[in-house]
């Protein structure tokens, strides 16, 4: 059974259609490019899938449940995550505050007023975890607001791990990275695939990440879907070929 | 201990030691325990603004109504109920805190703004109820005809009401506990919340926080915490008056978080100590005092946005 189904969602601001009657299906385990030009309604859809923005039409199904009109924390609670374009973090409290936040949240401690000193050690200990994970230990004091970008990025996934998602979404988790950034990340998403066997949906505009990563690659153009399938499929595909890599190879 | 913490501790040191020493050290200073209690109170406004404000980002500018609905709580219990200066504070904190939670539902759907303008309107309803219903609210003349009575202990009494310094000690006693309280939610993982929605709302949604359910608790909280500052207030005056509930009292109460410092628990304090002083000594020089009051929280924002206390934190750090 597929992780995520989504049928023939359509998005529509107005006169504009964002997104025209795209339909996907995502398999437990998966990682699933999104790409396209820009304007080609990727995020708007992700936006959909996440609960940002509710669909004008059309379904989205998430572990065998009609989600489409739940709000985002509803979805959070059911095993979404996401990370956004333009990093969203808490820029004025430290990484570890940040983390710690995330955990609680995940551990259902969100209404609390105490914690016992065991629950207490065990948020401590999953926030080491995650600070280690994300190379971030040793700038754990610092406030997230004064890191480097790409600092902060791995910050906003690290928080979204913490929620221990079924299926992460990521969008343009490189956006304005240098290369060894580009390459940290890339490192750490495919660990996250490849060792924890994470369902992950990414869209990216960085062809060498997408064609290492991907097992599958979706290409929206125009709010349409232009293609699905393999990266070598969608390599050989001459519709995407002219669409977007033939400009990108020129 | 790391020097964080012992910072934390020393300040909170100082504060309960200036705190307690007041009746002490006002009087060779100008000042009187009246005046020290009027801190105490309006600070306690402030702080409980700052809870909704400071710590969770959300600015009401209508905090005032239920400011003046514990007041006025207060005042009918001890004119029609009974007697009983803690059965009026719970009365003013009830009256506050649920009206809160009510308004709350209707208001937590807005942002930014607009919050604030609902804010505003939702507090000028209980304005224009206090001013217009003359024969149970006393109109704009206010609720007189009530005074605060002794504590009553079984084995003994006491006088709140002619001694200032027994009465100064029993609101700073009720004020540490309210402050106790809004100290021991924020170091919460609900407190921790309030800090998400303040740094990034769309990031603590996707956390997992239904944003709209925390800043309805929070909303209501700080109306409990309000209520019951406007309880003391009634007790302090003997007196509920229906400009208690005008949102230009709303401004003063943001006035003096911000210009003590948003971002730190004892600024708003601050903040209601320098507005108070200021007022009581230059109302007797001017009628014009609020100018002076006003040029100087312009001179703070331009100059130290973090608020006195963050400007002086901020100095002893570097």
């Amino acid at each position: 059974m597929s992780l995520l189904k989504v049928e023939n969602v359509s998005k529509r601001f107005g006169s504009l259609v964002a997104v025209s009657d795209v339909s996907m299906a995502l398999q437990p385990g998966e990682l699933r490019a999104v790409i396209g030009p820009n304007g080609a309604g990727k995020t708007t859809f992700f936006n959909t899938i996440s609960g940002f923005l509710m669909p004008t039409s059309g379904r989205i199904v998430f572990d065998g449940e009609d989600v489409t009109t739940l709000p985002p924390a509803r979805r959070v609670w059911r095993g979404m995550a996401r990370t956004f374009q333009i990093t969203e973090v808490f820029p004025e409290l430290t990484v570890r505050e940040n983390l710690r936040i995330a955990v609680e949240s995940a551990s259902g401690f969100r209404l609390r007023l105490w914690q016992s000193r065991e629950e207490s050690d065990t948020v401590g200990a999953r926030v080491a975890e995650l600070l280690q994970m994300s190379g971030l230990t040793h700038k754990a004091d610092r406030l997230v607001g004064e890191l480097a970008h790409g600092d902060q990025r791995a910050n906003e996934i690290m928080m979204a791990l913490a929620l221990r998602p079924r299926l992460l979404l990521l969008d343009e988790p490189t956006a304005g990275m240098g290369d060894q950034e580009t390459y940290d990340i890339t490192r750490l998403i495919r660990k996250l695939h490849r060792d924890q066997k994470l369902t992950i949906v990414l869209i990216e505009h960085d062809m060498r990440v997408v064609f290492h990563l991907a097992d599958r690659i979706m290409v929206l153009a125009e709010g349409k879907m232009l293609a699905e399938g393999t990266p070598q499929e969608i390599a050989a595909n001459e519709a995407v070929q002219a669409a977007y890599l033939g400009k990108a190879a020129a | 201990m790391t020097p964080a913490n012992f910072r934390k501790l020393a300040i909170l040191g100082c504060v309960w030691a200036l705190l307690i020493l007041a009746p002490v050290w006002m009087p060779p200073l100008g000042g009187y325990t009246a005046l020290g209690t009027r801190v105490l109170v309006l600070g306690l406004a402030a702080m409980s603004v700052n809870f909704l404000l400071g710590f969770t980002g959300v600015l009401s500018f209508g905090h005032a109504a239920y400011f003046g609905l514990g007041a006025y709580g207060a005042g009918f219990a001890l004119k029609f109920l009974a007697p009983s200066t803690p059965l009026s504070l719970i009365a003013g904190t009830l009256l506050g805190g649920l009206a809160g939670a009510l308004l709350g539902t209707l208001i937590v759907r807005r942002r930014g703004v607009y919050f604030a303008m609902v804010t505003i309107a939702f507090g000028q309803v209980f304005y224009y109820i206090a001013f217009q219903w003359s024969s149970v609210t006393g109109g704009d003349d206010g609720l007189r005809g009530f005074s605060r009575q002794p504590l009553d202990f079984g084995a003994f009494k006491i006088n709140i009401l002619s001694n200032a310094d027994n009465f100064y000690y029993f609101v700073l006693f009720c004020f540490a506990i309210a402050v106790a309280v809004m100290g021991f939610i924020l170091r919460s993982p609900f407190g921790r919340t309030m800090l998400a929605i303040r740094e990034n709302e769309r990031r603590a949604r996707f956390l997992g926080i239904p944003i709209e359910r925390h800043i309805w608790i929070v909303f209501t909280l700080s109306c409990f915490f309000m209520g019951f500052a406007g309880a003391l207030y009634a007790l302090l005056n003997n007196f509920a008056d229906p400009r208690g509930l005008h949102y230009s009292q709303s401004g003063d109460f943001v006035m003096m978080a911000v210009m003590g410092g948003m971002r730190s628990f004892w600024g708003p304090l601050l903040g209601a100590a320098v507005f108070v002083v200021l007022q009581d000594y230059l109302s007797s020089v001017t009628v014009n005092w609020m100018s002076f009051v006003g040029l100087l929280f312009v001179l703070v924002v331009l100059f130290f946005p973090r608020g006195l206390l963050g400007f002086i934190r901020g100095k002893a750090a570097s």
